[in-house]
């Protein structure tokens, strides 16, 4: 894809990202932040390219650091997001808590 | 459209979609899930448009990368939360940066200008994120000093160091394509120490925007490197991040009366306004052995008004997840309830090391979501209410905000906690909180200072209360 069309998409994502997550309440802000802190990890498919371009040994071993240390980011967020996420319970008005989220 | 444009939207709609699902507890598991398999999917289509799922070094890295998130991800407790999403931010815009190097170094075949501008702009973001997310997650977990680090000339060295790394970033444009490797370096190295600089400086309390803003720069750094090798998924996926830290970042600000521009020149820190930062510490003393100290003749006061209190509104600060007093508060909160009391959580937005650290904290001792209150939607009850109880929360309670110009909370909006009838204050001493302002609040007649740690005198109260009602 070319220059000005990438650009075109960044503009158009952020734009939508901003509208969609202003929806998103303070209560879930923790979440929300390690959530799209995993998905910040994405930047993992730049590294898969890099690292299979990769010709010259020292090159490759950055390439293998870079994708470590995204896929660390992107599972790390996912799952503490999820472990977070679970723990969210509505109060049910007989007093007793049940698990909304099941 | 090829197939792999098409597969590539619908990733990205996924990941939007599954930010949408997030804006209700109810459906947020789900949208985190979806939005996990999108990145499963981004990633699966990348291997695979490349040509390059065959590889064996892909496959291994990921693992290991897989391997090390996951363990951290179990491990982590909750109070570890802000440190936790540093680290993690730390290493995505290390990634990124990573990989707007190697694109530098020609990797991808001779650049042109527009190459070397984004993989130079990822790079230059990247570092920052990543140095700069390092040292607030080492700060967050003690490994550091949590105050802020500020030396002679500070301002000095960090345009300093931005202004190199412009010139550098300029002449990265237009220097014969032999001596970029060298530039990149130099580029790097410059980043990483203004990523340090930045964040050295910056103190416990004004963590949450410092986090925000660097979780934003890591999607930012994330669509740059994006644009340095092409990738659609990358820019799109990225830019989204980047604009939702900058609303965290925004909200933050607002909610500690903070402009953004003040933000991004490092004057996150308010005690750097003070004409000599290193007296701070002994100041704090000083104004601890003024304070009045609360006697245990209280105990029963503030008992009695806890019975007599129909309508409660519980105010938690970071105070309650250093003591690790949530599930205190909890219990307590059921004793009352069980009481017949309403009982209600008021959450103030920047409470704690990141936004909405305290709900999930409350959250995680099973405290249920519709019991926690927004500031906004909850401040016009405190005049109807007949107690406030407060647990580890100090300037976002502080009356002086509305009163005290010139100090550095003035015009930050709180909770207003003063209206209420009567406030019992759980809070380890009378110190002035991060901001360094007393707080009027504590010599008001209504209210009632309990000392010490907050986990302790509330099992104290509980005691007190349970006891209390057996010999009615």
């Amino acid at each position: 894809m070319s220059l000005p069309i990438l650009l075109a998409l960044f503009v158009v994502s952020s734009v939508i990202g901003y509208k969609v997550i202003s929806d998103v309440p303070s209560l879930l802000h923790t979440p929300l932040m390690s959530g799209t802190n995993a998905l910040s990890g994405v930047t993992v498919l730049g590294a898969l390219t890099v690292a299979a371009l990769a010709k010259a040994t020292g090159h490759k071993l950055l390439g293998a650091v870079a994708i470590i240390l995204a896929m660390i980011n992107v599972v790390g967020g996912f799952l503490v997001t999820h472990r977070m996420l679970k723990m969210f319970k509505k109060g049910t008005d007989d007093g007793r808590r049940e698990n909304v989220m099941g | 459209m090829s197939w792999v444009n098409l597969l590539g939207l619908i990733f990205v709609l996924g990941t939007i979609w599954g930010i949408k699902l997030m804006n209700s507890p109810m459906t947020a598991v789900r949208g985190n899930l979806l939005g996990s398999v999108s990145m499963a999917g981004a990633i699966i289509l990348t291997l695979l448009a490349e040509g390059i799922i065959s590889l064996p070094l892909l496959w291994a890295a990921m693992a290991i990368g897989a391997l090390f998130g996951y363990y951290l991800a179990v491990k982590v407790a909750m109070i570890q939360m802000p440190q936790m999403v540093a680290l993690l931010n730390g290493f995505g815009g290390g990634s990124s940066a990573i990989v707007s190097l190697l694109a530098l170094l020609g990797l991808l075949g001779d650049i042109s200008t527009a190459d070397r501008l984004t993989s130079g702009l990822g790079l230059v973001i990247g570092s920052i994120t990543l140095s700069g997310s390092l040292i607030a997650a080492a700060k967050l977990h003690g490994k550091m000093n949590q105050r802020p680090i500020i030396f002679k000339g500070q301002s000095t060295w960090n345009n300093l160091a931005l202004l190199a790394t412009g010139i550098l970033f300029i002449s990265l444009l237009v220097i014969p394509s032999g001596r970029i490797s060298q530039a990149a370096l130099w580029i790097l190295v410059l980043s990483l120490a203004y990523g340090i600089l930045f964040t050295i400086r910056v103190g416990g309390a004004d963590m949450p925007i410092t986090i925000s803003l660097l979780n934003s720069f890591s999607g930012i750094a994330a669509s740059i490197s994006g644009l340095a090798v092409r990738n659609p998924l990358l820019v799109a996926i990225g830019a989204i991040v980047g604009a939702s830290g900058l609303i965290l970042t925004r909200l933050m600000c607002k909610a500690m009366n903070r402009s953004l521009s003040q933000v991004l020149t490092g004057k996150t820190v308010l005690i750097s306004k003070k004409p000599d930062p290193g007296v701070s510490l002994s100041e704090e003393r000083r104004f601890s052995q003024r304070k009045p100290e609360a006697d245990t003749e209280n105990q029963d006061d503030f008992l009695s008004h806890i019975r007599n209190a129909e309508s409660i509104i519980v105010i938690p600060g970071y105070g309650m997840a250093l003591a690790q007093a949530q599930h205190e508060v909890k219990k307590f909160a059921d004793i009352l309830e069980g009481m017949n009391k309403e009982v209600k959580f008021a959450i103030h937005p920047v409470a704690g090391r990141m936004p909405g650290h305290m709900n999930v904290l409350l959250a995680e001792a099973d405290v249920p979501y519709d019991k926690l209150f927004e500031m906004n939607d909850i401040n016009d009850e405190f005049k109807e209410t007949d107690l406030v109880i407060v647990v580890g929360a100090n300037d976002v309670i502080n009356p002086a905000a509305n009163t005290a110009e010139g100090t550095p909370i003035y015009g930050m909006p709180i909770l207003r906690a003063y209206e209420a009838k009567h406030v019992v204050i759980f809070n380890l001493d009378t110190k002035p909180g991060y901001a360094g302002v007393d707080n009027p609040l504590y010599s008001m007649d209504n209210t009632t200072l309990v000392l010490g740690d907050a986990a302790t005198t509330i099992s104290k109260a509980i005691d007190g209360i349970s006891t209390g009602k057996d010999l009615v």
